[in-house]
């Protein structure tokens, strides 16, 4: 089994209305529902807006803290799962109804195996 | 012998192994001891059977070796062998799930020819890259990418479901084309066939044939490869400039390919479930059937019809326009092209500059052929359009 984290590409700016926003919420729960009940299911969260997010870095020793994401762009992480899969097949499966459910794309990426300590 | 069993070698060894590397590499080994060994003691009854023992048997006890010093990768390796037990039977499943793994729709499409050459063609990485005149480290650099993403990614080796075959076989199709089309009209360089990649993609498209015998795509495939193939001697002179083809000499024609792939196409057609391909293989056929002179240009025609309708593409209605101007002659078959969206395809510049030449419009004829010569990087293409824009009267 791997773990694999599906990340989704959201765009920036006001949200959808609700009248989009409702049946993307109800496809969504039904998902993570089916991954649930099929074992496969993590984690699964949304995020704040980018404009929520702050990044801290270390420059020559000293602590910066700066305002807003970390990637200046038109689309940033919405949101993501981690799942459980056989195989990548399978994480493309799950892949694909997220994307139908958000109508947007999704990222998928293999974590590295959990390293013996 | 090494081409035609080094894709059964690697594909039972990356079941036995999970692992391409390792797969690889005792395949490898197991071929340089052939070398030494059968010139002394003689060819073994099954040579496949013997490469793909040793290089089993080397491969363990290497790995036992590493996994002695706590290598992870190795441990895991001999756990994967143990497991799978070695079978002699069913290697031609092996073949088609390495070929699915190395046409996975998650590698992109130079990925997965690079990869379906090195693993089931068994080019070195030099020859793949001079094939697709790029560097060296950079074919290398693309090889090792991709495997490590089919590892770390877990891109499984498995013959898709009934479900998802379809959409996953177009992709093995489309890469065994572009290597065949890569070796008939090279897209760069000075000759205009590159033999090697139109065998490699040939002897690919006959194992896929003998893999799935029920899928009529694959037999339309290797079919319409056989049919153009048939041709390649009368498609250039001796000084390598090409030759259109109501002006090849049929006799230099190859009629065992021909007679292979229309033998084929009525296979097909009795199977009667069309496809992209198929349609293409018959088109082909109608061409290997006759004279210049005699050829049936309507028939030609209606086939590109049916074509369009499994792939509407202005590629397929410039090659239809081709066959209409043969029909309703040079004047309709302008109108077509000039419908076109495709400005900067140069062979729509050449058939439009062939369609005014023969309307007598040479001044117009003469600035397509400019445009087509400036939009082609293969020498043989660019001197045959530079002649045919000198033979103009103007």
């Amino acid at each position: 089994m791997t773990q694999y984290m599906l990340t989704i590409y959201q765009p920036d700016g006001a949200p959808p209305p609700p009248e989009f926003l409702e049946p993307v919420a109800r496809d969504l729960h039904a998902l993570n529902q089916e991954l649930k009940s099929a074992g496969a299911w993590v984690f699964s969260r949304g995020l704040h807006a980018p404009s929520t997010a702050t990044v801290v870095r270390v420059r020559d020793r000293e602590i910066v803290t700066t305002d807003g994401p970390y990637v200046e762009g038109k689309e940033h992480i919405g949101g993501f799962w981690i799942i459980d899969a056989p195989d990548l097949d399978s994480a493309l499966g799950w892949a694909r109804k997220a994307a139908r459910a958000t109508t947007l794309p999704i990222e998928v990426r293999p974590f590295q195996d959990v390293p013996e300590y | 012998m090494f081409r035609a069993e080094h894709g059964r070698a690697v594909a039972v060894l990356v079941r036995v192994f999970g692992d391409i590397d390792i797969a690889e590499e005792a395949v490898a080994d197991a071929f340089t001891a052939a070398v030494q060994r059968w010139p002394a003691d003689g060819l073994p009854p099954s040579p496949a059977g013997w490469i793909i023992t040793t290089a089993r048997n080397r491969a363990i006890d290497r790995l036992r070796r590493e996994a002695s010093r706590a290598d992870r990768h190795a441990q895991a390796a001999l756990l994967h062998a143990r497991d799978e037990p070695m079978e002699e039977g069913p290697v031609r499943d092996e073949r088609l799930r390495l070929i699915f793994t190395c046409c996975h729709p998650a590698l992109n499409r130079a990925a997965q020819v690079a990869l379906t050459l090195r693993l089931l063609g068994g080019l070195t990485t030099a020859e793949i890259a001079r094939a697709f005149l790029v560097p060296e480290p950079t074919m290398a650099q693309r090889l090792v990418r991709a495997k490590g993403k089919i590892r770390d990614a877990r891109i499984p080796y498995r013959v898709p479901a009934a479900a998802d075959l379809p959409g996953r076989l177009q992709s093995v199709l489309a890469v065994v084309y572009l290597v065949f089309n890569e070796g008939y009209a090279a897209s760069s360089g000075a000759a205009l066939v590159r033999a090697d990649l139109c065998a490699e993609a040939i002897r690919l498209g006959r194992q896929l044939s003998e893999l799935m015998p029920d899928e009529p795509e694959v037999l339309g495939l290797l079919a319409l490869m056989l049919l153009l193939e048939s041709r390649r001697a009368a498609r250039t002179t001796t000084g390598g400039d090409l030759v259109p083809l109501a002006d090849q000499d049929r006799d230099r024609w190859d009629r065992a390919l021909i007679a292979e792939g229309q033998a084929i196409v009525r296979d097909c057609l009795r199977r009667n479930d069309p496809g992209v391909y198929q349609i293409q293989a018959a088109i082909q056929a109608v061409h290997t059937d006759a004279s210049a002179a005699a050829t049936d240009w309507s028939q030609i025609v209606q086939l590109y019809d049916q074509l369009l309708a499994y792939d509407p593409s202005p590629v397929v209605a410039l090659n239809r326009a081709v066959a209409v101007a043969e029909v309703d002659g040079p004047g309709p078959a302008l109108a077509l092209v000039d419908a076109l969206d495709l400005g900067t395809y140069h062979l729509l510049h050449a058939i439009r500059a062939d369609l005014l030449r023969r309307l007598g419009r040479d001044v117009e004829a003469a600035t397509a052929y400019e445009t087509a010569i400036k939009l082609t990087d293969n020498v043989a293409e660019r001197n045959f359009l530079r002649r045919r824009r000198q033979s103009l009267a103007g």
